[in-house]
């Protein structure tokens, strides 16, 4: 074994540690989102529109565009928000299956278009929020008979405030990514 | 196939996981059952941390408001500092306990005053369902909660108990669109059911014959079996016939309590009905607003006129011009006033004040006897206004203790 190989191995070695610690952060990061999502609008009755577990499945999907890795990554997020959702109103696996398909979607689009643009990312957000909050009424409907009002007004704003969340909070992750990643390889 | 699936592995993957939660969910829906343990495992991460975060938020709260309260007490106490030092530290332990026990004090109260068994409970965390109205309570099955059980507070009904854990239980609240209360009210006893959910409170079933006063209160009927009968639910706003055919009476309700705000609750454990109150609610008694310091007017008093710059004084001086003159502005007919009269000395200090030659833009003068009212002065801008009737140069009086804006 030469000295090249030893460095590929080497950095192999490291790469993979790396990787696990941005997973591993991430998936705290999105267990706080979920935290939050429970808790913040106890404290700021405002926020209840924010959906952090919703952007991170989103940022998750954009930046590792890998499929499989994205929509697990979804249904975690999505079976996590259903655990504490009410059991008689909310069966388990409603957000499961939305996050899913977004966390599929977000990593599709992040494998054919460069979507480290600002603006790109910003339509992405509001097109899964409208598509997440219009797949979620659509199974409460069709699946559970829950005649939940649907106020599209209401969903475009939303959607807009949480776009507006979604850019800073991707640059921020994208710092603790790179910086994550500069502290893996020292 | 094996090529198809390896071709399409994304997508295979993809549908399997779909339809495995699909298959789940209908499971769970199909057999009216829950999968327990998944939920127990996510509500017993989640919960403590929620509720420690709570336990920071009132603490430091409190310690950052004791904190600037305390600077000034410091200061003044220079001298006995060690003494004040221990009353301080007391002071911050007794009044976070004050800031996190405020509601709690108020539920024991209500707790001895109700028959039913209660224990109280404090609220840490909401649901994860925006639309579903659910919160978390920091009690559970080791507290005795079951299943059903009614949650209160001492100014009306919250929700109902859906779902115990070990440390903590869900709760829905009365706001939800799936829940419904029986209400009787207090006057006219016309019964119904409180329907929360649509956007504001509703009574329904209520028959167009039936009587009802706007302001009327409503209370738990006990005909639900869940909420015992006699707890204030809330006032009626309108009350009017409904659609024609329908025989139904169109009436709203604004709830006493704030379900969705309480920060700390009761859970009913062994609900008494109790007879309905014939005399005032708790929340009817209304506490009158202190009176109006001295010299300031009530913002609803339409005699007084605010002198806020030059021209407001110029406008004065002009209308008093015209009252003296018998000049009506904007009226035909009437005679040009002089804007020049004669310049009038200023009464001796000793001698009272003519009305009709006073300057309007004079500084209000205390209610003292006339030997004692001091010079006519230049007003300065933003101080205490005067009428500009014959009652200029007197100051109010402070309106009377008691009185209703």
């Amino acid at each position: 074994m030469n000295e090249s190989s030893d460095n590929l191995l080497r950095r192999r070695s490291r790469e993979s540690w790396f990787s696990r610690f941005q997973i591993l952060g991430l998936v705290v990061l999105t267990l706080l989102a979920i935290i939050l999502k429970v808790y913040l609008p106890r404290i700021i009755p405002s926020t209840s529109w924010l959906e952090l577990p919703l952007l991170l499945t989103v940022y998750f999907g954009l930046v590792y565009p890998n499929q499989i890795a994205a929509l697990l990554f979804g249904a975690f997020v999505g079976l996590c928000e259903d655990s504490l959702a009410p059991a008689n109103l909310h069966p388990i696996g409603m957000f499961g299956i939305t996050k899913t398909l977004v966390g599929y979607f977000a990593a599709s689009v992040s494998m054919r278009f460069n979507v480290e643009n600002a603006f790109i990312r910003l339509v992405l957000c509001f097109f899964f929020y409208l598509f997440h909050a219009l797949m979620y009424w659509l199974m409460r409907r069709a699946l559970l008979d829950q005649m939940v009002p649907f106020d599209p007004q209401e969903i475009l704003i939303y959607g807009a405030l949480n776009s507006a969340v979604a850019l800073p909070l991707f640059l921020l992750l994208d710092k603790m990514k790179v910086s994550g990643s500069r502290s893996a390889i020292l | 196939m094996e090529t198809i699936l390896t071709r399409y592995r994304n997508l295979t993957v993809l549908l399997i996981v779909v339809v495995a939660q699909l298959v789940f969910l209908a499971y769970q829906v199909k057999a009216n059952k829950d999968d327990r343990l998944i939920r127990v495992w996510a509500v017993s991460a989640v919960t403590p941390m929620a509720g420690g975060v709570d336990s920071v938020r009132h603490n430091t709260l409190g310690f950052l408001q004791d904190y600037f309260i305390l600077l000034d007490v410091r200061d003044q106490n220079r001298r006995l500092k060690a003494e004040n030092d221990k009353l301080r530290m007391e002071n911050i332990y007794l009044r976070n306990e004050m800031a996190n026990s405020a509601d709690a004090h108020a539920l024991m109260v209500f707790q001895e005053k109700t028959p039913s068994k209660t224990v109280a409970a404090r609220v840490v965390g909401n649901s994860t369902v925006a639309t579903a109205k659910a919160v978390f309570i920091d009690r559970g099955s080791t507290s005795g909660i079951e299943k059903g059980m009614a949650v209160v507070t001492p100014e009306g009904v919250v929700g109902k108990v859906i779902a115990v854990y070990p440390l903590v239980s869900q709760v829905l609240l009365i706001t939800d669109p799936t829940f419904k209360i029986g209400v009787e009210s207090q006057k006219h006893h016309v019964h119904g059911i409180l329907n929360c959910g649509v956007g504001h409170c509703i009574v329904e079933q209520v028959q167009d014959e039936d009587k009802l006063d706007v302001g009327e209160w409503f209370f738990t009927s006990g005909e639900d079996r869940l909420f015992p009968r006699g707890f204030p639910v809330g006032t009626v706003i309108s009350s009017q016939p409904g659609a024609p055919g329908q025989g139904m009476r169109d009436v709203k309700l604004a709830l006493s309590g704030q379900p969705g705000g309480a920060e700390a609750v009761l859970v009913v454990l062994e609900g008494v009905h109790q007879e309905i109150p014939s005399g005032p609610v708790m929340a009817d008694v209304h506490v009158a607003p202190l009176p109006l310091p001295p010299g300031q007017k009530d913002g609803n008093s339409s005699s007084v006129e605010q002198v806020q710059t030059e021209a407001d004084k110029i406008v004065g001086k002009y209308e008093a011009l015209g009252k003296e003159e018998n000049h009506v502005y904007g009226e035909v007919g009437s005679s040009v006033p002089n804007f020049n009269p004669p310049k009038t000395t200023p009464a001796p200090a000793a001698a009272p004040v003519p009305q009709s030659s006073a300057p309007q833009a004079a500084a209000p003068v205390p209610v003292t006897p006339a030997a004692q009212a001091p010079p006519p002065a230049p007003l300065p801008l933003g101080s205490p206004r005067r009428k500009t009737t014959t009652t200029a140069t007197t100051t109010e009086a402070p309106a009377p203790p008691g009185r209703q804006p």
